[in-house]
């Protein structure tokens, strides 16, 4: 059964394409992570998926309706952003309140608990730390008893603990039959989570695969190296020079330092570092700027 | 109807947690009770009773433009009104809520200037009109109502602060609220029929006490309702045009 869909999905803001003709669907029990940079679209498609934006083209269903109708968000938990919450009202207050617009909510003792808020309930969300408001955020999502939930950037700025016990109640929402679309800047927080990844540039989905499919597009090295010659070396994925300095990205950055030895290259002050996430997107998505759209197949 | 009254207990809660809101659109209508009533017409039972109902409807005006048009304006910036947008519920019952709150932050504005005028005044009136009276609020609440509305979907909120305070005394004066009935300097007395201002005092004034109302009065207060609502329809619509479609 699909959850949510994006048929041939197009949005614009006056000139800027946001969206161009993206297509998804997530599946009941599908923990789904839509990775991209900044701008890529992400927070878009989520927007049209809740129905807070029309589609400018195609269409999106939410349980096999329109988004912007209340009753197909019946079965939908979304997180606020965290520098959103009324800063007067009392935690518990807050999840009293998102609670009360739905029929069935999650006790307010019980979803603090799963959240570790327990102690803070008769806080103002107004005094709470950053990552208290984040965690809050996240929980408002499961209050409604939600078969699918759309966290956007549900762990960004938290500390490793926090991120950890976070990370849990998703797997345990998941463990349940739950349904999770999640975005994040974050590869390890994907690959920690997701059994699925959409990689979303230039308002297009670039790549719909599974984690270990994924990992072999963006799990590209940096290897830097002091030479004035190099000869032709396979599996590179792009050059670049700053002065007598080369960077060269490669998967397999074992097989490249092999390769540069036998070649008998006088290179010093070899570095291997893993690429960041950035980095790897400007490469997935440099490399499909054009109009053909799919997954790179370099690695 | 249960959502409404979820979202006006949220509202209040908002409110009273920030008792110097409250206290603000208390404060003016009292302090102009004590400065202005109670010295010059406190011993004339009529005077007093038609200046009371006046301070009322001044606190009237002043409650709503600025609760609706700095509220509203500042809730549209917030990141939390989209977010519940996404809850299961239509914007019907957040309106409805805001409304509930809206009166009930209004009636709470009044209590100062019913005391003093029932204390240190010879104001007085009947049960009946002060039921009457009590009505009246929230009918004369409606041309303020939607002004606040007009000017926080309308405005972002540093604008609409100002705007508020900008509307807010001219209508007051102007509207003949700070004199009583045909006390007013001449140009007073030319002007205020055209605002909405007068015909709610005069509302007031014949719910508590022998006054009847003047027809353009009446006529040009029906106009603004009917102009403000249009205003803040088209507010609204074009605000949802800009964030949601």
């Amino acid at each position: 059964m699909i959850l949510a869909r994006a048929e041939q999905a197009t949005r614009r803001y006056g000139d800027v394409l946001a969206l161009d003709r993206v297509d998804l669907d997530v599946r009941a029990g599908e923990l789904v992570g839509l990775l991209g940079p900044n701008g890529a679209g992400k927070s878009t498609l989520l927007n049209l998926l809740v129905g807070l934006r029309r589609p400018t083209g195609g269409r999106v269903l939410l349980f096999d309706g329109d988004p912007r109708d209340p009753a197909h968000r019946r079965w939908v938990g979304v997180t606020p952003q965290e520098t959103g919450l009324p800063g007067s009202l009392r935690v518990g207050e807050v999840v009293d309140f998102v609670g009360a617009h739905f029929p069935d909510p999650v006790p307010r003792a019980e979803l603090l608990d799963r959240f570790g808020l327990a102690d803070l309930a008769r806080r103002q969300t107004g005094g709470l730390s950053g990552g208290q408001r984040r965690r809050l955020a996240v929980a408002l999502a499961f209050v409604g008893r939600p078969r699918l939930v759309l966290l956007d950037e549900p762990t960004t700025g938290l500390d490793v603990e926090a991120r950890h016990g976070l990370w849990e109640a998703i797997r345990a929402f998941h463990a349940d039959g739950g349904t999770v679309l999640l975005t994040s800047h974050y590869l390890e927080e994907i690959e920690a989570l997701a059994q699925r990844v959409v990689v979303i540039g230039h308002g297009r989905v670039l790549a719909d695969d599974s984690v270990a499919a994924i990992r072999g597009v963006v799990g590209l090295r940096r290897v830097s190296l002091t030479a004035d010659e190099l000869p032709t070396l396979p599996d590179v994925v792009r050059v670049e020079r700053d002065r007598d300095r080369v960077h060269l990205l490669t998967s397999d950055a074992d097989q490249l330092v092999r390769d540069l030895v036998t070649a008998g290259v006088a290179f010093r002050d070899l570095e291997v570092r893993p690429t960041s996430l950035e980095e790897a997107f400007l490469t997935i998505t440099a490399e499909s700027r054009p109009a053909e759209a799919g997954v790179p197949t370099t690695a | 109807m249960q959502y409404a009254l979820a979202h006006a207990r949220y509202q209040l809660l908002e409110l009273v947690r920030t008792p110097v809101a409250v206290f603000g659109s208390a404060f003016f209508p009292a302090v102009a009770m004590l400065f202005f009533v109670v010295p010059a017409v406190g011993d004339d039972a009529v005077g007093a009773t038609y200046a009371t109902a006046a301070m009322v409807t001044f606190a009237v005006l002043s409650a709503n433009v600025f609760q609706y048009g700095v509220g509203v304006a500042e809730d549209r910036a917030q990141p939390w009104d989209p977010y519940l947008r996404t809850l299961p519920v239509g914007p019907t019952p957040r309106f409805a809520g805001r409304v509930l709150a809206g009166l009930t932050l209004t009636y709470l504005s009044l209590l100062p200037v019913v005391l003093i005028a029932a204390l240190l005044t010879e104001a007085r009136t009947t049960a009946a009109g002060f039921a009457l009276a009590a009505a009246t609020v929230a009918l004369v609440s409606v041309p303020f109502t939607l002004m606040g509305l007009a000017i926080g979907y309308a405005l972002p909120s540093k604008a609409a602060i100002v705007v508020a305070q900008l509307v807010f005394f001219p209508l007051a004066v102007g509207g003949g609220l700070l004199t009583a009935p045909g006390q007013a300097p001449a140009f007073i007395e030319a002007i205020a029929p055209f605002l909405p201002t007068r015909g709610a005092v005069e509302l007031m004034w014949t719910a508590v006490g022998d006054f009847r109302p003047e027809p353009v009065s009446m006529i040009m207060l029906a106009v603004w309702i009917v102009g403000l609502a249009t205003l803040a329809g088209w507010a609204y619509r074009r605000d949802e045009g800009r964030r949601f479609s």
